[in-house]
């Protein structure tokens, strides 16, 4: 097979959010800058990305700024975040959305003609940025034009497998992979290389995601020596669709519960008030006659338990359903049609109107959604310096939802968009900075590239009476769902851990078949060998992790542990084995540790904000 | 080629009992050779094209291409053909189609074929770098009005699936890929247009670069196929040939481009 060589001072691997804003601000140092996508551009899953970015603007609350912004993210994490990354996330986000303002993004407006913000699960003031429910088709077309603007070299639709060091072992040197159109081996040389491979849901089988989202930046970072952070904390997200079941696990906006939508159960009762967490009791409305007041806009009325955080809306449908009182297809019923006019759900839900009169043949205008959690996002990843996003192997760096630390125990809605804006520009500017300096590019021993083509074929070289990969996915997904889905425990833990350690051992036998051109079948196998890293990465730190907090739920121990509500666990991989450490989580600095003392205090007194 | 093809759109033959078989007719090959190859499916109540396909992929034939991401008619990544008609595979409910007659399902045809039901589909790419980005006041403060967006609003719902592209003759029949932009790249020209801070004037790149709007002769057809429901030709392209009228063909516009000079 003849070998394609491409030579960047910045390679990007991915295209999504996360991706291009490391591509353009990477650019924007004077550096080339190439940026390899696995799909078309514009296609990564932030296109999917529906509700808005959690920026401080304060245009619609003016009392909004990013200390508040900061509080509730530390609050949603369930103080598991990392402090230092918090803080940067809080306080740049709102330049970054008038970035994309700037570069052309039309966000809906507020009566005094500025960006308009809505509310959103967890977050005190009005705060997110956004368009209508297309947020993401948004913010990725916004960036993908920048970047094609800057004269960005894009490869779409190429495989990376490997990650490749130099000879001492320590420096990241270059990106692996192939060309899917042909199928074949292409090697990326580059100064430094910025992973934005965004999350795995495709180790769950009812998730949101496409099959594209296969754990790649993670379990690739791993296998040359970075490090995997607070990988237990999967988030389900609590709306998504559940029927028809082709459409099971599609993301289904929390914006409907921002824009005022109720969550109902089969007797037609509003259940969330049944679930307001201790932390939150105090801040959440516990009437429905306040949370009506809310929704009609009194600002001394305080928010609706339907806008309490993911992880605990989550767990609340599933309880619904597990005690009988679900709605006929497994989930619960979220209604805005009996909230809101049809003329104001067209205007700020009118993806969400499509998606259901076109798939499941329901008017959301007059009939209530159904429901239920859905894989849906990764709190945990690649563990980066929280300035500059680099990791422990020097060179390389991550960013977004491949990069973890941010969010702690569970990510607040709106804080993914960006999170990907404030980290994917960091790391594109530290990056491009650094390899500015650089003369030259890292050597990589032709050993290492001959064992990486070398181990491309393996697949087709196996005999037909090996693994089917399609078949094997299935197995993952069921062992994930089964032993590390929402409610854990340490024996179905241990189970899992032993299965997928089986399932691993199986991959060297999976089998392709055929050319290698656009072969769906070939492609799985490489998918499958990073979900399941990254899937026992997973499974290995909810064992580790003995209590329950935000969306890591063990049955076995019920209530968070002070103790461990100080400390990360972190994941290596040495010699094929995974071994599981754990660091304390830094301070906050001063201020900002009194402002959340201050900030637990006055809640718990039921002051609002 | 069947001679018999499944036209059907209402529900009236659409089966009440799942799982019911559907065969479905799907391209094999490249741009140099193909053929049709039959798979039998077990359809649920619910599934679309997409879910048969890959359904196909997964349990009958690994090697089956097809280019798809969000499943949920976000992406615009499922473009392709089906009895004929340009339809993202995510968003077409198979409970429309009659299961007694095989469906056909075929790659855009516009654009080479890379494999299977996978176009090639980069030449879009290509025009998109011709057009001048947005290019705002320098002093510009960014305050407008929700009403001053409203009517750009409409072309940036675009998903880039590029069943416009493939259906317009200009494209398809005519092959005018070196002097024709299409109506996806009048879509985003007209969202730029209407952008309230824009400033650039597009309407060079309209007439005579590539966008070459001149070569539409409105057959709408582009509307037709459109997912998003865009009106791309009464919204988009006909006041962007009103636009080149004006500065090419009026006084104003002549006196315009000479002070441009």
């Amino acid at each position: 097979m003849t070998l394609q060589i491409y030579e960047h001072d910045v390679i990007i691997v991915g295209a999504g959010g996360a991706g291009l804003s490391a591509a353009i601000s990477a650019a924007e140092q004077g550096v080339d800058v190439g940026v390899v996508c696995k799909s078309l551009l514009g296609k990564a899953h932030t296109v999917m990305a529906e509700g808005g970015i959690a920026a401080s603007l304060g245009n619609v609350v003016q009392d909004d700024d990013w200390r508040s912004h900061f509080l509730d993210t530390m609050k949603g994490g369930w103080g598991l975040n990392d402090p230092k990354m918090a803080e940067i996330h809080a306080m740049e986000s709102p330049e970054r959305v008038l970035d994309l303002e700037r570069w052309g993004a039309v966000f809906d407006r507020t009566t005094d003609g500025r960006i308009s913000q809505r509310n959103f699960g967890g977050h005190r003031y009005t705060r997110l940025a956004h368009v209508g429910d297309r947020t993401g088709l948004e913010l990725i077309r916004t960036l993908q034009d920048k970047a094609v603007s800057l004269g960005i070299k894009v490869y779409m639709e190429y495989t990376i497998t490997e990650i490749l060091k130099d000879s001492t072992g320590k420096k990241m040197a270059g990106a692996f992979g192939y060309w899917r159109v042909t199928g074949l081996p292409v090697l990326f040389r580059a100064k430094k290389i910025i992973l934005a491979t965004g999350g795995s849901g495709m180790a769950y089988r009812v998730n949101s995601s496409s099959w594209e989202y296969t754990g790649d930046g993670p379990a690739m970072a791993l296998r040359v020596g970075a490090e995997l952070v607070d990988m237990a904390f999967v988030q389900f997200h609590p709306t998504g669709m559940v029927w028809p079941l082709s459409v099971k696990g599609t993301l289904v906006t929390e914006g409907v519960r921002g824009e005022g939508g109720v969550l109902k159960n089969s007797d037609g009762e509003r259940f969330m008030f049944n679930y307001i967490p201790d932390a939150y009791v105090g801040s959440i409305a516990d009437t429905e006659e306040e949370a009506n007041r809310w929704a009609a806009g009194d600002a001394s009325a305080r928010p609706p338990p339907e806008l309490l955080t993911r992880d605990v809306v989550a767990r609340a449908i599933l309880n619904e359903v597990v005690e009988g009182r679900g709605s006929e297809h497994g989930g619960a019923y979220l209604d805005i049609a009996s909230q809101r006019p049809t003329e104001f759900i067209l205007r700020k839900l009118p993806a969400m109107y499509h998606q259901f009169k076109e798939l499941a043949g329901i008017d959301i205008t007059k009939e209530p959604m159904e429901v239920a959690p859905t894989c849906h996002y990764m709190m945990g990843g690649i563990r980066v310096d929280p300035e500059t996003q680099e990791t422990c192997i020097s060179g390389l760096y991550a960013s977004g939802e491949a990069a973890g630390g941010l969010h702690g125990a569970n990510r607040l809605g709106g804080n993914s968009l960006s999170d990907l804006l404030v980290f994917g520009n960091r790391a594109g500017i530290h990056a491009g900075e650094t390899a500015q300096k650089m003369k030259s590019f890292p050597k990589i021993p032709e050993k290492h590239i001959e064992s990486a083509i070398d181990h491309l074929s393996f697949p087709f070289n196996n005999t037909s009476s090996g693994e089917h990969p399609f078949q094997l996915r299935d197995e993952l997904q069921t062992i994930m769902e089964e032993y590390v889905g929402i409610k854990r425990d340490e024996e179905g833990l241990n189970k899992g851990i032993k299965e997928l350690q089986k399932l691993k051992s199986r991959t060297s036998n999976l089998v392709a078949t055929g050319s290698p051109s656009y072969n769906a079948g070939w492609q799985t196998c490489f998918d499958l060998i990073n979900l399941i890293d990254v899937s026992l990465a997973i499974a290995y730190s909810a064992l580790e992790r003995k209590e329950s907090r935000g969306a890591h739920t063990r049955i076995d121990f019920p209530v968070p542990s002070d103790s461990l509500g100080k400390i990360k666990f972190i994941v290596s991989l040495s010699s094929d084995k995974f071994n599981i450490s754990n660091v304390s989580i830094p301070t906050p600095r001063k201020e900002l540790l009194s402002m959340i003392k201050k900030d637990q205090t006055k809640q718990k007194s039921g002051g609002k904000k | 080629m069947s001679t018999e093809i499944n036209t059907s759109t209402t529900s009236e033959s659409s089966p009440s009992v799942y799982p019911v078989n559907y065969t479905f007719r799907i391209f094999r090959g490249n741009d140099n050779t193909g053929e049709f190859i039959n798979y039998e499916v077990a359809v649920e109540e619910g599934m679309v094209i997409l879910d048969a396909i890959l359904s196909i992929q997964e349990n009958q034939d690994t090697e089956l291409a097809v280019r798809w991401n969000c499943k949920s008619g976000r992406c615009g990544s499922c473009g392709m053909e089906i009895n004929g008609m340009p339809k993202l595979a995510c968003m077409t409910r198979l409970s429309d189609f009659d299961p007694k007659i095989p469906i056909t399902v075929t790659p855009m045809k516009t654009f080479p074929v890379l494999k299977d039901l996978v176009s090639d589909v980069s030449w879009n790419y290509e025009v998109n770098k011709t057009i001048q980005p947005f290019t705002p006041n320098e002093n510009s403060d960014f305050v407008y009005q929700q009403e001053d967006i409203e009517r750009s609003r409409e072309f940036r719902k675009c998903i880039e699936c590029f069943l416009c592209q493939d259906v317009c003759h200009v494209i398809r029949e005519h092959d005018k890929k070196d002097s024709f932009g299409g109506p996806r790249f009048f879509v985003r020209s007209a969202a730029l247009h209407f952008h309230p801070e824009d400033t650039a004037d597009r309407s060079e790149w309209l007439k005579e670069g590539q966008g070459g709007i001149g070569h539409c002769n409105i057959t709408r057809c582009c509307t037709d196929v459109c997912p998003e429901h865009i009106s791309i030709t009464d919204n988009a392209i006909i006041p962007q040939k009103e636009y080149v009228v004006d500065n090419y063909y009026s006084i104003w516009g002549w006196i315009k481009k000479q002070f441009n000079k």
